[in-house]
């Protein structure tokens, strides 16, 4: 092989640098316990990474525009408690609404979304139209967000109980799965992530909005002086992603069968995690859905493979520690180079 | 030679690729003395200031301090040598009080590790002390971004000062000053003078110089003219001194023909009385319309408002005979305008974005379809098409902008603004830092659009590219425009003495405008 093909694959692999990364853990641990290479661990590891990739999208498309949203892990908290206090069953002893009829269930899921994107326009709101920097506007919601869904929680008559007795025709979104026999099966939950992140993927590449996204964070001057109405399209940004975390607060109910007012807790860091480490900039105007894909999956697979083959928890801290600082040194690096 | 000298910059050379910046270039200082340093915008008074103070390294040539030579390599060497600048633009820590700022990181000390602290009394003491000898009255502990700018700029002398400065250069200091303080400064001036201080004093306004100035050299085209006594010169003579260079730069004929009027300016005022003041005038279809001044002359404020990004707070502007509201710059493509703004990596690229992606932003309605979605094929097309006929050098449209030259990230912007199909375009210094051969490309592609019927205007701070490229010359001097000449009637002198001429020194109390200032 000649240098420059040489330095085509270097070229190649420092681009996918996170792939490697992905494949070369995996690796890593078959080689320790090779019953890691089940089609069951595979199988785990993408319902566990569902909920975590639809808040890792929203986390994205903040990220994009240079900002970056601490609220995610409310919002999650919140959207999980409003949808599960209106889908319990009617036999349940300690329902949240006693007198509740037996609604649609996909109409407490839709409030539960809505909640999650009207969260999402103040947010927007805030940042765009008060120049509030995005890390302190969404400390305040983030804060305020929790004492609002805390005050709900503990209404008369549940006072703070753990919502409980959720109907199964709600449940089976977030345990469901399709059986292909043999032991083969896909979870729904894994289905409504990778179509929502191919929905994010067709915003991210094929809309408006999304080259909007990357110009407003690749130089928001640029932005205005090209036309670009940046209060409009940082509001409408702010508002998908907090209906995003609105759908990944309902499926963790779904999945969990409950909620409590402290769901989704500090859920917004590995969210912000997986993105950068999946290649996204918290300089704003770079990143993409697989790469965010690729950061949760990385994720995944050292949480549950570390477990799986015995690396105690506080092991696996430090290493996920160690792996957000190298994977934003090493991107940085690939910039300075080209300077 | 028996006189001696303070400061001495002997046959300095600096070349850039494709540019002699400076050559053979000389410049005395005697103790105790203001020197003027004049010459047009690029006649190499900042790069021979930026040798002085080490940022640049000259090629040839040797500085002497007091008559021995000196290596100076950074800007704190030229102050331990005690040489000191004081910026047009000020920059101090505005939220620390005015003595900190002076004494910055060499604050007054007491005790003894690992007890040190900053002794207070003290800084505010020797503080008090310096603004004594000049006649400042400041507050040392008052905070400084609460300061007029007059006042901050009084501040970086006294802090030139503080480090025993033989030499203080000073960049356009009056720029944004009101008479009084203006008179102030002088008197500053006058102190230091006394106390045997050298001032570089660099400006563009012949009455303040011919006032306050002992010396005067004067530069055109990186080369030294002369130096004069003050005394000895008149402000023609030094406008017949500093322009008059050869138009060595070649122009693409001209090929347009400007028609009837398209756009009409009246009367048109910033919100800001430092600013742009009843501009009024006319654009045609097919026109180049330069627009000539100097630094502070407010012509990028006057494109900017037109394009809706800065307030207007009266006049009217009418496109095709129909009065326009441009609050935003999208108002303003919609109503077929286009700007080219001056600071390209401020305000214009989008660094980490593709080329494609940098041509096609401003105008992504145009690649909807029915679904909202974007057909990238098509705009990956149109972005092709355009990087051919621009003739700009990228290996893809994919490729990243900020890898580009100057010169192809400018005709990207050119292309960006292209598709949306512009009638009026604004372009605002369209070929700064650009190199010579790109330079030409650019004119070509504005006389070609200019052909098409397309209005342009032009603004540039370079006399020939002025004459060369524009049909009639608008020229502007503190935000009032002074004369507009036909492009064929147009002199270099001529417009440098419209360019030069002065507002009357208005003596009112005008001590809040700095506030509005700076919010602009």
């Amino acid at each position: 092989m000649n240098t420059q093909a040489i330095v085509k694959v270097k070229d190649y692999l420092a681009q996918r640098a996170i792939f490697v990364v992905l494949i070369l853990l995996v690796i890593g641990i078959a080689v320790a316990d090779p019953n890691f290479l089940a089609f069951s661990t595979l199988r785990d590891i993408l319902q566990q990474s569902s909920t975590r990739l639809i808040i890792a999208l929203g986390a994205a498309f903040i990220l994009i525009t240079g900002g970056v949203d601490l609220s995610a892990g409310r919002v999650v908290g919140l959207t999980a408690v409003v949808s599960a206090s209106m889908l319990q069953t009617e036999v349940y002893a300690n329902r949240f609404f006693p007198d509740l009829p037996q609604v649609s269930v996909l109409l407490p899921i839709l409030i539960g979304i809505i909640a999650g994107l009207i969260v999402g326009l103040i947010n927007g709101f805030i940042v765009a139209k008060l120049h509030v920097p995005p890390f302190i506007a969404t400390l305040g919601t983030m804060v305020g967000i929790y004492g609002v869904n805390s005050i709900y929680f503990d209404m008369e008559p549940n006072q703070s109980q753990p919502i409980g007795g959720l109907r199964p025709d709600f449940t089976v979104w977030g345990s469901g799965y399709i059986d292909f026999g043999g032991g083969y099966s896909l979870p729904y939950i894994v289905i409504i992530a990778i179509f929502v992140a191919f929905i994010c993927w067709v915003i991210f590449n094929k809309t408006r909005l999304g080259k909007n996204m990357y110009a407003i964070g690749g130089n928001v001057q640029a932005a205005h002086v090209s036309g670009i109405n940046v209060a409009r399209n940082l509001i409408a940004i702010y508002a998908i992603s907090g209906a995003l975390y609105g759908i990944a607060g309902v499926l963790e109910a779904a999945r969990t069968g409950g909620a409590t007012n402290n769901y989704g807790n500090m859920y917004e860091l590995d969210a912000i995690a997986a993105c950068v480490v999946g290649g996204v900039s918290t300089a704003g105007g770079i990143g993409t859905v697989p790469g965010v894909m690729a950061g949760v999956l990385i994720f995944g697979v050292i949480n549950y493979g570390l477990t799986f083959i015995g690396v105690s928890p506080y092991w696996q801290l430090i290493i996920k520690g160690l792996i957000i600082v190298a994977a934003v040194a090493f991107d940085i690096r690939k910039y300075m180079a080209k300077k | 030679m028996a006189e001696s000298y303070v400061l001495e910059m002997r046959n300095i050379s600096k070349a850039f690729p494709g540019v002699q910046a400076l050559s053979d270039v000389t410049f005395k200082v005697r103790p105790g003395t203001v020197h003027a340093l004049m010459g047009e915008n690029g006649a190499g008074k900042s790069t021979l200031m930026k040798c002085l103070f080490g940022i640049y390294k000259p090629d040839e040539g040797d500085i002497y301090l007091n008559g021995d030579k000196v290596a100076i390599n950074s800007s704190k060497d030229a102050l331990n040598h005690g040489i000191s600048m004081i910026h047009q633009e000020l920059h101090p820590v505005p939220h620390r009080n005015v003595m900190e700022n002076i004494w910055l990181g060499r604050f007054p000390m007491m005790g003894f590790w690992p007890l040190k602290f900053v002794n207070e009394k003290q800084m505010a003491a020797d503080t008090l002390r310096l603004f004594r000898e000049l006649d400042i009255d400041i507050d040392p502990r008052a905070r400084t971004g609460a300061l007029s700018v007059s006042k901050i700029q009084s501040l970086e002398i006294v802090k030139a000062v503080s480090y025993h400065s033989k030499v203080i250069v000073m960049d356009e200091p009056t720029s944004s000053l009101t008479g009084n303080e203006v008179e102030h400064l002088f008197s500053i001036m006058n102190r230091l003078r006394s106390q045997g201080v050298s001032i570089v004093y660099i400006s563009h306004k012949m009455e303040e110089i011919l006032r306050i100035s002992d010396d005067v050299t004067i530069m055109r085209d990186g080369k030294y003219v002369g130096t004069w006594q003050a005394g000895e010169l008149t402000t023609d003579l030094i406008i017949t001194r500093m322009v008059g260079r050869d138009l060595t730069e070649r122009y693409p004929e001209r090929t347009n023909i400007p028609s009837e009027t398209r756009m009409q300016v009246r009367q048109l005022s910033s919100t800001n009385p430092n600013s742009f003041q009843n501009v009024s005038f006319e654009l045609r279809k097919g026109e180049i319309l330069g627009i000539g001044g100097l630094v502070g002359a407010q012509r990028t404020e006057l494109v900017e408002a037109l394009f809706g990004l800065r307030p207007v707070a009266s006049g009217t502007i009418s496109i095709n005979g129909k009065p326009v509201k441009i609050k935003s710059p999208s108002d303003a493509k919609k109503n077929n305008m286009a700007l080219l703004t001056e600071e390209r990596r401020v305000t214009g690229i989008f660094p980490v974005l593709s080329v494609y992606e940098n041509t096609v932003i401003a105008n992504l309605r145009r690649y909807q379809n029915w679904a909202f979605l974007l057909n990238e094929r098509r705009g990956i097309e149109d972005a092709r098409t355009n990087v051919e006929k621009l003739r700009t050098k990228t290996p893809s449209v994919n490729t990243q902008i900020r890898n580009l030259s100057g010169g192809n990230q400018q005709k990207v912007l050119l292309a960006r603004w292209l598709l949306t199909e512009p009638e009026i375009l604004l372009l605002d210094e369209p070929t700064r830092g650009i190199d010579v051969g790109a330079k030409f490309e650019i004119y070509s592609i504005i006389t070609q659009l200019a052909t098409q019927g397309k209005s342009i205007i032009m603004i540039s701070s370079e006399m020939p590219e002025l004459l060369g490229m524009s049909d009639r010359i608008m020229v502007m001097s503190e935000g009032r425009m002074t004369g507009i000449l036909e492009g064929q009637e147009a002199s270099e002198e001529e417009i440098m003495r419209l360019a030069a001429q002065q507002r009357s020194a208005d003596p009112g109390g005008e001590v809040d405008e700095y506030a509005s200032h700076r919010q602009g």
